[in-house]
Formats: C-alpha cells, structure tokens, sequence
C-alpha cells in the first residue's frame, strides 16, 4: 500500500509547480495551463483523502471539480481569443490598459 | 520495495517531470504536450488508488476534451515562442523564490501532520462506480443539477466571447 501521505506531498510538489509555472511563463495561453495544473494537484489531493478516510464524497467532489475546470477552459479560452484578436499578441505584458 | 509503491513512485516522477517540462519549454504546444502527459500520469494515480470512475473522467475530460480545446486554440491563433520582456526578469527573481516558498511550506506541512492521515485497508472495497452514482443523484443532486446550469452559461460565454464583432 503506498501511505497517503505521498500522494499528499505529490500533490503539493505539483500545485507549486502549477504556481511556479503560473508567474514565471509570459504567454496567455500557458498561464492558463498553469492553472489547470494546480486544478489537478487539488483534485490528486482529494481523491487521496477520499481514499484515506474511506468515503466516495472526495471522488464525487473530483467530478465537479473538473466540470467546473472544463467551464473554466471554455470561457477562458474565449477570452484568450478576443485579447489576443485585440492586441494581436499572445504575450501578458502587452495587456497593460489598467497599468498606470 | 513492494510493486504499487513501484507503480507509484514511476508516475509520481512522470507527472513531476511533466510539470517541469510545461514550465521550462518555450513553445505553447510543447508545454500543453507536457500538461497532457501529467494528467495521464495522474489518471494512473487515481487507478491505483482505487478509483477507477475519476480516472476515466481525467483521462477522457481533460486530457480528451480540455486539452483538446488548449491545442485547438494555440494552433488558432498561430501562438508562436514566447518572448521575454524586462519586466518577466522582476517575476523570475521576485515569483520563483516566493513559489518555491509556497511549495517547501506545503510540503512541510503534508510531511509533518501527513502521519495523522490514516491509511486505507483496501484501496477497491469502496470505490465502486456504482457508489459514485447513487452519491451523485441523491445526496449531491442538488449541486449537480446547478453544474449543467453552470455548463450552460460556460456554452453562452464562451459563444457571446468568440463571436465576431458585428459591422455596422
């Protein structure tokens, strides 16, 4: 049996990757990635406590989880197209109209 | 060493090495190749760990569905390498160290009060997607009812969103 516990360091190794991946990278469309990566650290989480604790509320929480992450995608992806129709340029620094 | 822990142990480092990958490679389409390889990684945590529902959701929303939508969009907009700016070496030198922090104290934590989380007996006596199904439509019925009203205003977003600009 493989302790709980490792998922659990798994999960926090990836959602700082996840974090990591979200400041340092410039372009839209990887940031954005970056979130379904610290989505999926939260979900491996879950899922390990649900095992842990012998109950099915964590797997069942999973599935709203990644329903609200393909929501998320849908919208966000959206968005990417109309900023980057508007600026014509994928890079975040270019998207500075709130900057003073 | 016994073979789960062989198991787990090999995608564990799958995933980190993936993760890694998204960050360093410089192209879009390579980092969501690499996003793609952490998720199928953790779809086979998830098999391991007994349950088998949520790892045939992970591998078929996100690394089908999700994904599909991150590389159909890189290839529209015809996203190119990624450029540095200034301004990106203030985020490298003042966000890393402040990430990596965030990721140490984490795991610090998970490794000192991880030991209280009690482990399983057996992984397969509870996961049954039989379970899952009667969990989702009698006590969650109500949260799941308000997803696919979510899912319906994700569809009008994204439709209202991406949709040309009318010219009058």
């Amino acid at each position: 049996m493989v302790p709980t516990q490792y998922y659990l360091i798994l999960s926090a190794i990836l959602f700082g990757l996840g974090a990591v991946a979200f400041v340092v990278k410039r372009n839209i469309i990887t940031i954005f990635m970056s979130i379904e990566l610290m989505l999926n650290a939260v979900n491996l989480a879950f899922v390990a406590f649900s095992q842990a604790k012998g109950k099915l509320d964590g797997q069942v929480f999973v599935l709203f989880v990644i329903v609200v992450a393909a929501a998320e995608a849908a919208v966000g992806l959206g968005i990417i197209i109309l900023t980057a129709r508007n600026r014509r340029s994928l890079n975040i620094e270019r998207v500075d109209l709130l900057k003073l | 060493m016994s073979a789960p822990l062989l198991v787990f142990f090999l995608l564990a480092a799958l995933a980190v090495v993936g993760a890694l990958s998204l960050i360093l490679q410089k192209h879009p389409i390579h980092s969501a190749l690499s996003l793609i390889v952490v998720m199928v990684s953790l779809a086979g945590l998830y098999l391991l760990m007994g349950a088998e529902f949520v790892a045939a959701v992970q591998i078929i929303v996100y690394g089908g569905a999700i994904m599909v939508l991150f590389v159909f969009v890189i290839m529209l907009l015809n996203a190119s390498a990624e450029e540095h700016t200034d301004f990106s070496k203030l985020a490298k030198f003042g966000g890393l160290p402040l990430a990596l922090a965030l990721t140490g104290l984490l795991a610090a934590a998970m490794i000192r009060n991880g030991g209280a989380v009690p482990n399983s007996s057996t992984p397969d006596a509870l996961a049954s997607t039989t379970d899952i199904s009667i969990m989702l439509f009698s006590t969650f019925v109500y949260p799941f009812e308000l997803t696919s009203f979510l899912i319906l205003v994700a569809i009008m977003g994204a439709l209202v969103l991406a949709q040309r600009e009318k010219k009058t």
